[in-house]
Order: structure tokens, then sequence, then C-alpha cells
């Protein structure tokens, strides 16, 4: 059973790896649903026996990013008139190989913490790498909707971590976090789509407006 | 009768080394929905071109001649270190999988140097790619072959590839996986196939492996179809002992599993070539840098265990 | 009480929405806003009534939401400033003129929001906070506070236009990355009292806190401060900050930085209560009073040269953030000046914020240089606006004075004559860059511009300012015994 769940987590870093090379928006999209998917499924298959509860919360997990979050955001993609590239601003390789490091570090990382143990091997660095994809998704890529994905790439990994602890939240937080993250996908949603029509583009290069280094000017 | 055996192996590696070209070429031609060459082409190629009186040309110095023969010999004798269906090799010893490494970097550093002793530009550009795509294949063979030592806890390749067994993939199957997708990427590009490059392409500029090879003829040529045949079966065996690890006690049934599995990558790579499109030449070395990080995610999962 | 409290400004959010008519729906937000501080007043009555012997309400304490003397006084400040803003938004959505309205600083044209999801927003706003002040568990603590980023989101972009929206896309993704660390640290802080079976339950984690695992605790703190202190506004994580207060309408401005930056405090508070119960107190403390320290020396040197008032007094924000946790950090009798630097930070940003949208109403810029001679143009907004500064920089009497008088008291009685050194130093360069500006600009000759007319000052921007300011200069003069109390208290419960 647990050979199951670590095929999983590597799944999931494979997947990290692959938004690291993808250059095109709308599989980049598909790839953090799947990742997100594949997440919400592991507890099922790390679990053992099986619980109406974890299964309700899976089902809610599977619905919400395997379907809602892909379809809003490839809505706003079409509305927004975002293209087709990811567009980043470092090459494809050293996206991956900064994956790569990140990866290593963290298992580095996760046999220094103090952490239960787990069972499933590599879940924590896995978690951890994750989060890291995201915030390399964040940084190093120029549209607003790779901002959004980057963040919902650092909730998996933050949630994939919550298992590795086997931190036990009741249901409700659990669904009060989850709707937090739809809601946050949703605005940010209505955002980009903002931003395409007063930007004419979604690139957040363009938004450098406010600043202390060019205090004031406004563009005069 | 211990030495027997092994060099029974080797022979027959040897022998069926060219039967994995026609393999593969019949696959191609049964998803073309053609009737394809016989699979024993290359044997006649082989025999056809060893009877020809080979053409030099005026400027080409003895590096050139000598090219084809040593890249050849140095392929002969990393057969020498290869496992057979997981068993011994003719020679292993620890570490030995580092020479392995080092005699397919010799075969290459001998092609390119014929090549470019042509003094022709098509040839120069074909021994650059080839060198620009080693840089990257290289590094992810290496660090896949220093993962297999460690899950298997030898530092040689009849001891890392005997260690498998169907138990190890129930424990590390993600090791495996990972590293059985980088050794067939790495095979796919090392043996000049789609989508790395195209055996068959008719135009120089898009060429890599073949442009290199254009002013060999006669049994020169011979001598690199006859190498490239045995490149792939090393990968191919390679990837076989992964994927099928020794199952029963037998030796007739695990060299005869072990032969299926080795046609079996064969018929893959047909598949391979057959549904995909060539890649663009600049995409070429994210594939390979894609079979590096398989490589050391298994290495690094290894490690963490 | 507790239900009620949260429940009222939610029902009348998702009301709001559907009113058509205007000025019913102003009618809703006045009275929302009335009721929540009558039902936060009888709270804190009834805990004054409840003396020492009051620990949660309702009594036993693991409900999801309760109130201790902590969440309780950060109830206060944030219902009590509410009721200040809502009165300020009715006027101010009165004197907007309908859309599309024409942008101070550029003269391009843009549309506002509509006004029924601007007064939703406000007050689904306000029942985020009151739930934040409220949690008693630290993953829904967590669930609310982002609740509060999404709820803000909209009004930012209240002036649909390419400034405004760009503050608000750098406000929800860095707060959202940034909480998101925060959730990370509520697991860490699960994972620590796992052995324990301390779960995530605030109650619990202080009963077990002996019993948690001390590295993952300190990983848990780090995680949770860096979130939360990234939604406070704490330097370096602060650069959200001077945009979102820049570019919002003034009223928003003022809610952000008095009541939303106190609810992130409130998430650390909690985090160094748990820390100071496990006896990681100096830690703890190491590591808030270093970013505190720090957050004042990048207010203050980001204040000099500022050109945007509103961005100014952002960036006074971010130094009585800094403020807020360097009190948290040197522990003891500086808690208790941090807490009370907290209300009336609040009450006298608020003003200021409220005062800044009178100014522009006059002025028409947001930039100093264009400011001149506002006594002229408009005195009593140039009173309001001087009296501000005077508060806010913390000249006695002023409760900005008491609190910043407590805090480096403490540093000093603690022997960090450094610490105490370098605070002086830096909030004296703060009282100079601040100085100057509101100087220059409520002084000064002033030319009338073309085809100006006079500027009526409207009474309903200022009077909310007025009265805040008011309360500060008491708080500075007169403690009532019943605050005292709640804020010692609060600092009891709140840490060390």
């Amino acid at each position: 059973m647990h050979t199951l769940a670590e095929l999983v987590i590597v799944f999931v870093i494979l997947l990290d790896l692959a938004l690291a090379v993808t250059g095109s928006l709308s599989t980049c999209i598909r790839l953090v649903a799947a990742q997100g998917v594949v997440a919400g499924l592991l507890p099922l298959l790390a679990g053992g026996h099986f619980q109406p509860r974890a299964a309700l919360f899976a089902g809610a997990i599977v619905t919400l990013k395997g379907a809602v979050f892909p379809w809003l955001l490839l809505r706003a993609r079409d509305k927004s008139g975002a293209g087709r590239d990811v567009e980043p601003l470092i090459t494809y390789p050293a996206s991956v190989l900064l994956c790569l490091g990140a990866f290593i570090a963290s298992s580095w990382l996760g046999s220094r913490l103090p952490l239960p143990a787990t069972g499933v091997a590599w879940i924590v660095p896995a978690s951890l790498a994750t989060i890291f994809a995201g915030f390399l998704l964040i940084t190093t890529r120029t549209k607003a909707i790779t901002q959004v994905l980057g963040y919902l790439v650092i909730e998996n990994g933050i949630y994939i971590f919550g298992l590795a602890l086997f931190v036990e939240q009741p249901l409700m937080v659990e669904l009060a976090i989850l709707l937090d993250v739809f809601v946050a996908v949703f605005v940010m949603g209505i955002a980009i789509f903002h931003i395409s029509r007063e930007f004419d583009h979604i690139d957040t290069a363009e938004l450098s407006e406010l600043s202390d280094w060019r205090r004031g000017e406004y563009g005069r | 009768m211990e030495i027997v055996k092994p060099l029974a192996q080797y022979l027959a590696a040897l022998a069926l080394a060219p039967l994995l070209p026609g393999v593969i070429n019949r696959v191609k031609a049964f998803f073309a929905g053609r009737r394809g060459q016989p699979v024993l082409q290359l044997y006649y190629d082989l025999y056809k071109l060893s009877r020809k009186t080979p053409v030099y040309s005026r400027t080409a110095t003895w590096v050139f001649r000598a090219g084809p023969a040593a890249s050849l010999a140095a392929l002969l004798a990393a057969l020498l270190v290869l496992p057979f269906a997981g068993r011994s090799a003719p020679f292993s010893f620890d570490g030995d999988f580092v020479l392995l490494i080092y005699l397919l970097g010799l075969a290459r550093f001998a092609t390119v140097l014929a090549a470019l002793d042509t003094g022709s530009a098509f040839e120069g550009m074909g021994a650059s790619r080839e060198m620009q795509f080693a840089v990257f294949a290289e590094p992810a063979f290496f660090l896949g072959l220093t993962a297999l030592a460690r899950a298997g806890g030898h530092a040689s390749l009849a001891g890392m590839f005997g260690a498998l067994t169907p138990g190890i993939w129930r424990v590390a199957a993600p090791v495996l996986a990972l590293l059985t997708a980088s050794f067939f990427i790495v095979l796919l590009a090392e043996n000049s196939r789609v989508p790395a490059d195209d055996p068959n392409t008719h135009l120089e500029l898009t060429m890599i492996h073949e442009v290199m090879v254009l002013d060999h003829s006669g049994p020169d040529l011979a001598c690199i179809l006859y190498g490239a045949a045995l490149k792939l079966w090393l990968f191919a065996s390679l990837i076989a002992c992964v994927v099928l690890p020794r199952r029963t006690g037998s030796w007739a049934t695990d060299s005869a599993l072990f032969l299926l599995a080795v046609l079996g990558t064969a018929a893959a790579v047909g598949v391979v070539e057959s549904v995909m499109a060539r890649l663009r030449l600049l995409k070429v070395p994210y594939m390979l840098i894609t079979a590096f990080a398989f490589s050391a995610l298994a290495l690094i999962f290894q490690m963490s265990r | 009480m507790t239900r009620a409290l949260i429940l009222l400004p939610l029902a009348a959010g998702a009301l709001a929405f559907l009113v058509r008519d205007d000025a019913a729906r102003r009618r809703l937000l006045l009275w929302t806003a009335a009721l929540h501080f009558l039902l936060t007043a009888l709270t804190v009555w009834g805990w004054a009534e409840g003396g020492a012997g009051f620990e949660f309400f309702p009594p036993g304490g693991q409900a999801w939401f309760a109130y201790d003397p902590l969440g309780l006084l950060f109830l206060g400040i944030t219902s009590l400033l509410f009721l200040g803003a809502s009165h300020y938004a009715v006027s101010y959505l009165a004197g907007e003129k309908r859309d599309p309205g024409e942008d101070a600083e550029e003269g391009f044209i843009f549309n506002n929001a509509p006004e029924a999801v601007f007064t939703g927003c406000l007050l689904l706003f306000l029942a985020a906070m009151t739930a934040v002040t409220a949690s008693r568990h630290m993953g829904l603590l967590w669930a609310m506070i982002e609740a509060t980023t999404l709820l803000s989101a909209p009004l930012i972009y209240f002036h649909r236009h390419k400034r405004s929206l760009e503050a608000t896309w750098k406000y929800l993704l860095i707060c959202s990355v940034g909480i998101a660390l925060a959730l990370m640290g509520s697991l860490f802080l699960g994972a620590a009292g796992l052995k324990a079976g301390a779960g995530l339950d605030i109650s619990g984690l202080l009963a077990g806190a002996a019993g948690l695992d001390k590295p993952l605790l300190k990983a848990a703190f780090l995680f949770l401060f860096v979130g939360y202190g990234t939604k406070m506004g704490l330097a370096p994580f602060h650069t959200w900050l001077p945009d979102a207060h820049s570019e919002a309408p003034a009223v928003v401005s003022a809610l952000l930085s008095g009541a939303l930056l106190n609810c992130a405090f409130l998430g650390i508070l909690r985090a160094l209560a748990v820390c100071s119960a496990a006896g990681l107190a100096d830690f703890a403390g190491g590591v808030l009073t270093l970013f505190g320290l720090f957050s004042v020396v990048t207010a203050a040197l980001f204040m000099l040269g500022q050109r945007d008032y509103k961005r100014m007094l952002a960036y006074s924000s971010i130094e009585h953030m800094g403020i807020l946790s360097l009190g948290a950090g040197l522990g003891g009798g500086a808690m208790f000046g941090a807490l009370l630097g907290a209300v009336s930070h609040s009450l006298a940003k608020a003003g200021l914020f409220f005062t800044s949208g009178a100014v522009l109403a006059a002025e028409r810029t947001k930039r100093i240089a264009d400011v001149r001679g506002l006594r002229r143009r408009a005195p009593l907004t140039a009173a309001l606006w001087l009296a501000g500064f005077f508060l806010i920089t913390g000249l006695p009497p002023s409760g900005v004075f008491l609190s910043k008088f407590v805090v480096l008291r403490e540093a000093v009685r603690g022997g960090r004559w450094w610490l105490a050194g370098g605070f002086l130093f830096f909030l004296a360069l703060l009282f100079a860059g601040m100085a100057k500006v509101f100087i220059q600009m409520t002084f000064g000759e002033r030319e009338p511009r073309e085809g100006e007319k006079p500027f009526a000052e409207p009474s309903g921007l200022l009077l909310p300012a007025a009265a805040f300011f008011a309360l500060v200069l008491l708080l500075g003069a007169w403690l009532p015994a019943w605050l005292d109390s709640l804020l010692r208290a609060a600092a009891a419960g709140g840490a060390l």
C-alpha cells in the first residue's frame, strides 16, 4: 500500500519538474490540476482502511482542484487573451536545475527536522520541494496566471506537508481552508480579468508604477 | 564450464545485436502499414559492405581510417563488462560501470575524430552536435548507474544488476521506474533515434549521427553500423535487466526472458519512433536534462531512504 | 453573544448585496456598525463585571469562537474603528460623484466599483475580523485571517483604475503567499503537539505547552511570524503595504491600518503565548525584537523624501507595527505598552487617514509637493491634520506617547542600551521626516489654481477623525480602570 503512496509522491515531484519545463500555459494549468487531484487522493492511498470523512474531503478537493480551478483558470486565460506561452524570466533548464537543487536541499532538511516518522518515504522532501516549485513559478514567470498557479502549487505542497505530519485538523477547519483557497483563486481570476482590461495584457512586469524608487511620478 | 557460459553469452550478444535495428524497422513498418525490410537486413548489409573496397579521400589521414575500427574495438570491450540476464559478465570488478561509460566515450571520441578529419563542414557540424548532446546524456547515464549501485549495494555492473530482484521492485518501485525512464531517454539519444535524431533523414543539415559517417564506405561503414547495433544492444540489455529482474534459477529460462525483454525494448523504440515527431534541435537538450533529472531524483530517493 | 457578533455583520453583508436603494444600504451599514459596537460594549462590560474570574465568554472555553481578554481588546478596537469608518463611509459614498470619476493624479476617467459590492465587502470584512479576534483554534484563525485578505481586496479596488489594480494584485498575491507560510507554521505547531496530544486548539496548546516538541515549536513560530508578519506589514515583508494604503479609499486605508494589521498581530501574539508557555520566550522575543526594530528603521529611512502623503502614513503604520512587535518581544511591561500602542495607534492612524481623505478632496492630489497652505483652503482639515501629526508621533499627552515610553522604559530597564538608543534615534528621525511634511502641507503660501471653487469642508468626513483624536488624547491623560485591567489581563494572557 505504501509503495503506491510512494509512487504518487514521485509523481508529484515529476509534476513539479514538468511545471518547471512546460512552456504552454494550458498544460501548466492541467499539470497543477493533476497535482492537486493526486495530492487529494494521497490520504486515501496511504490510510489503509476506508473512512467516510476522508473520502468526503478527498472528493471535495478533487472536484475543486481537478475541475473547478482548471476551468476557472482556462477561462481567465481565454478571456484575458493571455496567450499560450508561459514566458519565463530564466531558461527552462535553469528552472529544472533549481527544482532539483531544491529537492536535494529539502531531502537534507527533511532528514534533519525531528518530524514524526511517516512510513511513506520522501513525503516531507516532496512537499517542501513542491512549495519551492510554487515560489519558482511565482518569481520567475511573468504572467499573472502563472502566479496564481504558483500559489496553488504552494498550497498543494502545504497540503502534502500536513499529511506528512499527521496533523488532524477538524473537518470544519479543513473546509474553511479549502473555501479560502477557492475564494482566493476566484478573486485572483477576477483580478486577472481586470488586469487584462486595464493593461491590455497580463504581464505583471507592467505592474510597476507604484514604487518608492520612482516615487509618485506616475509615469509623468 | 564457468568460462564457457559467460563466453557463450558474450558471443550471443555479438551475434544477436544486429537483430535489434531490424526489429525496430519492422515495428515502424507495421505502424506505417508497410511490410518493411526483412528482420535480418542488417546482417545482409554487413556482409555486403565487408566485401567492398573502401574509398578514402585524399585529404583524410590515418585518423580517419582508424576511427571506425577503434570505435568498434571500444564497444566490443564495453560489452565484455556488460552483464547478461543479470548474470556475471566475462569481466567484472568494482567500479566497472565507470569503465563502461569511458569506453562508450572512447568510441564516440574515435567517431568524432574521424568525422573532423575529413575536413568537411557537414561532418564537423554533426560532430559538434554529437558532442553537445553527449554532454547532457553522459551525466544522466552516470548518475543513473550510480543510483543503481546504491540501490543494490554493489559497485560492479554484474553485482548491481544481479542484486535486482522482483522484491526490489516492490520496495523501490519509484527508483527503478525513474531509472528505466532515464535509461530509455539516454538510449534514444545515444543511438540517434527519434526524437533526438532521425536515422532515416535525407537532409544533411538535420542529421547528427548519420552526417558524421557520410564519408565512410565498405568495411569501415560495416564497422560503424555493427558498432551502432552493439551500442543499441548495450542500452537495451541494461533496461531489460532493470525492468525484468532475474526470476528463476534456470539459465535457459532466464536467458530467454532476457532476450524477450531486449527485443521488447527494441520494439518500444520502434513504437516511439512511429508515434513521435523529431524534436527541434534546440529542444533535445531539454529532453536529456529531463533524463538527468530522473536519474538525479532516483539517486536522491535512494540516498534518503 | 459571540455568535451574534459574527453573524450580525455576516447577515448584513449578504443583505447589502441585495439592497437596491443606496440610502437604505447606507442606513444598513450605519445600523450594523452601531449594533456591532453595542454588542461589543456589552461583551466588554460583561467581562469587566465578571472580573478576574472571567476566562472565556461563554465560559467553558472549548468552543470554536470565544473571547479571552486579548481577543476582547482587539475586538473592541475593531468595532470602535468600524463605527467611525461607517460614519465616514456614508458621507464619503454620498459625496463620491457617481461614475465615471476623474483621477486626481493623472486625470483619466475611471469607474467606481458598485456601491453594493463595496458596502457588502465592508460588512463581510468586519465579520471576518470579528471571527479572527474570537478564534480559539489556530487553523480556524488562519482561515479567518486569509478571509480578511480576500474580502478586503475588492475594497482596495474600489476606484477601478490601473494603480489601484496594481496595488490590489500585489496585496492579494503577497499576503496570500505569505499567509500560506503561516499555514505551514500551524502545521508545524500541530506536529509539535502531536506527542502531547495538544491539538491546535489554543487552550489545549497552552495547557499542554510543557510537552511540546521544542525544535518543531521554533520552526512553527518562525513560519507563523513570517506569515502573519507579512500581513502585519513588518519589514522586510511590508512591500504590499504602502501601495495598498495609498491607492485604497481613505476609509479602507483606515480600516486596513487600524484593524487589519492588528488582527495579524493577534495571530503572532497567539503564537507568542504558546512559545512563552513552552519556555521559548527568549527565542520568540528575540525574533520579534529584531524584526520590530528593523521595521522602525525601514520606516524611518523610507519616510525621508517621501512624496506621497498617503504612502507616508502607510510607512508610519509600518513604524508602529514595528513598535508593537518590539514591545511584544521585550515582554514584561513592554507588552502592556504594545497593546496600549495597538489601541492608540489604531485610533490615531484611522483619524489621520480620514483626514487625508478630506485633504485629497480639498486639493485633488496626493503629492506632498503640490499641497501648500492647507490652512487657507480648509482650516478645520488643516487643524485636524496637524493634531493627528502630534498624536501619531507621540508628543505627550497622547496614548501613542505612553506606549512608546513604556516600551522604551522596558528596554532601558533590561539594560539594552543599544536597542533603546537606536530606537530613540530612529523615532527622532521619523519625527523629523514627518514634521517636515506636515508643516509644509499645512503652512506656507498657497496660490489659488484656475477655476477653483471654495472648498466646503465635509463635516461627515472630519467628525470621526476628531472623535478618534479626542479619544487618543484622553488615553494619554486618563486610562479608565476597566480598560487598564483589560489591557493588563490581555498582556498577561498574551504572553510572557
